[in-house]
């Protein structure tokens, strides 16, 4: 019975087990990344000496220096950030919309739209399929065929229209008797109320089109042009796996001077920094995704 | 919505068509909101069902779908035949068995010992780290776990010879049979934070007067975790269960291919890759096809079979 007054011995060494346990989580986790970090930024020389934790014994930018060299990973660069950029600012706007439309309870169409929509969420037509339709639709080597197939998500949809339908109904009434036609509702009254969803999908459809590398792999490892900075590294990370190299003649030579083991963790690096900036700012958002959308389910 | 009927019941005086096609007008820009969309579902996620036709056909890319020498269900006799196949279906069943026990239990202990912890800071900040993998891509992560268990510097390697657990460094990405087993933590490693979210949120909806009451009752704090939090997460516990039954044997392929290597191929391979070996890289399309048609059939089955069990559960929790 002395419980909320004072701590029993039993709850303290519980406390400190929690603590424990919870401190081990942590620095199973950060410490990749910081290793990776380390190495990244060390001579590649002593690197092979081996023995690095997570701060570098002879500081160098060489790493990094040598892989800015490399064409494969700056055009990589330049595609996925734009289809970042692209990827997200479609997918939020068609989302949206539809959203906005099946949400309209006087849409006479609403209906078999819903279901033809939710359907898909229950079926796909695989892999093959799907490869062959993009080689039919001619989108193979293009690098539309990053944003076109991926242009809505069905899941966000229905996110995005149950916020709307916990909007008061109201607002868009007494726009319509203010003259506003549906397009003008739908742009000044829905699209500003919704930015908290929106902000959270937006994250979603980013953080996926960042971290895609598979489509790049199936339609476009012939167009070095199309290329995307997870391939990239994909590629990076396989050759030395599996033994044959890096097939960039720029990168073979760079490879001379620096390790393979130093560009790999380099690239690393790069291709995960802009997603750790922007997490931490971001948590809040994705974490009421989540919730929102097991609500939903 | 209450004028619009109104103006309805006028035109409707005409006739019924003609009141569709006004209606229509009035919602012209609702129709231009959507029917792009519609368009677009229409081809990309219904027209590659049509092309599941092409599993009882020989397909070859230069004529169109209709016009291919058609096989029947050889593509599937051929199969089943298939020694290989069977281990794929072993090493995808072994994969997704193991990693549906890790990710409902680990994540549950997890959130379980986060809602016990009292100092906010350092929860907060728990919390933030172990998110943060959920978002970095499989590329990344397979690059970090070869690094961590590389046998030059890596450090499961480097922990393991300072505790003299070994003498010499274990090639953890050479042994077959040790890949379902890194595959799990690895997949662990990168979701258990993420997947505790929806075990806390649910537990943060728990009353806290069942608390304050058990207290009264001189519960101590392990009763109160049993008897309370466990039984309070338990409906989204069995709903998320029941709902990745659905996806044993979709299991996705990404973990696989990026931490796969020929020497593990024998336990590495899963229906997924299999299909993409043939279909894609062998271009024998109406094969690939066939193995996706047998994932499909599979997946639905389960689900169905998952709906059911469901179905009784959410009627025996109700009582």
């Amino acid at each position: 019975m002395q419980g909320t007054m004072k701590r029993s011995t039993g709850d303290k060494i519980f406390d400190t087990f929690i603590y424990i346990f919870m401190a081990i989580v942590a620095i199973v986790t950060l410490y990749p990344f910081l290793n990776v970090l380390a190495i990244s930024f060390n001579d590649s020389v002593d690197t092979v000496r081996g023995g690095l934790t997570i701060y570098p014994r002879e500081f160098t930018l060489k790493n990094y220096e040598t892989i800015f060299g490399f064409d494969g990973l700056l055009v990589g660069f330049k595609n996925s950030v734009l289809r970042t950029v692209i990827g997200t600012a479609v997918g939020v706007l068609s989302a949206s919309m539809m959203a906005y439309t099946l949400s309209r309870p006087d849409f006479q169409s609403r209906r078999w739209m819903s279901v033809g929509f939710a359907l898909t969420m229950y079926f796909t037509g695989g892999l093959i399929p799907g490869f062959l339709l993009m080689k039919n639709l001619g989108l193979m080597g293009t690098f539309s065929v990053y944003i076109i197939p991926a242009l809505l998500s069905v899941w966000n949809v229905f996110v995005v229209r149950s916020y709307i339908d916990g909007l008061p109904y109201a607002l868009q009434e007494s726009a319509k008797i203010d003259g506003a036609n549906d397009w003008t509702i739908f742009w000044k009254v829905i699209l500003p109320l919704c930015q908290p969803v929106l902000a959270t999908i937006a994250l979603f459809i980013a953080v996926s089109h960042w971290n895609a590398w598979f489509d790049t792999y199936l339609f476009n490892n012939r167009n070095p042009e199309n290329t995307t900075l997870q391939y990239e590294l994909m590629k990076v990370l396989q050759s030395t796996q599996s033994g044959n190299n890096y097939r960039d003649p720029n990168a073979q030579q760079a490879i001379a001077s620096v390790s393979p083991e130093s560009i790999k963790m380099a690239i690393t690096i790069v291709v995960t920094i802009p997603i750790l900036m922007v997490y931490p700012f971001l948590q809040k958002y994705f974490v009421k995704g989540m919730t929102l959308g097991a609500v939903k389910s | 919505m209450k004028p619009l009927t109104e103006d309805a019941q006028v035109v409707g005086s005409t006739n019924k068509k003609n009141r569709f096609w006004f209606r229509a007008f009035q919602q012209r820009y609702l129709y231009m909101m959507s029917l792009p969309f519609v368009i677009w579902i229409f081809i990309f996620s219904y027209v590659p069902v049509w092309g599941w036709l092409t599993a009882f056909q020989n397909y070859k890319p230069k004529n169109g779908i209709f016009d291919q020498k058609w096989v029947g269900l050889d593509n599937f006799i051929e199969l089943f035949q298939d020694e290989r196949f069977y281990i794929v279906l072993r090493n995808t069943l072994a994969m997704s068995t193991m990693g549906l026990i890790v990710s409902f239990t680990i994540p549950v202990i997890f959130a379980l010992l986060l809602n016990e912890m009292r100092g906010q800071f350092f929860k907060r900040s728990v919390q933030t780290i172990s998110y943060l993998p959920h978002f970095v891509s499989w590329v990344v992560v397979a690059g970090l776990v070869t690094k961590m268990l590389s046998t030059d510097g890596g450090a499961v390697n480097q922990l393991l010879m300072y505790l003299n657990i070994i003498d010499t460094p274990i090639q953890f990405m050479a042994k077959g049979e040790w890949f379902w087993g890194i595959v799990t933590l690895s997949d662990l490693w990168k979701e258990m934070g993420w997947n505790s979210i929806i075990f806390l949120a649910a537990m943060s909806g728990i009353d806290p007067e069942l608390y304050e009451a058990s207290t009264v009752d001189g519960a101590g704090r392990f009763r109160k975790m049993w008897h309370i939090t466990l039984p309070g997460i338990r409906t989204t516990f069995m709903v998320l269960f029941i709902l990745s039954i659905g996806h044993l044997v979709s299991i996705g392929f990404e973990k696989q291919f990026l931490l796969g290597n020929p020497l593990v191929s024998d336990y590495s391979e899963v229906l997924d890759l299999y299909a993409l070996k043939y279909g894609i890289q062998l271009s024998r399309y109406s094969y690939g096809t066939a193995i996706g048609i047998f994932n499909s059939v599979v997946s639905i089955l389960l689900v169905f079979i998952a709906n059911g069990i469901y179905k009784r559960v959410t009627k025996e929790s109700i009582i």
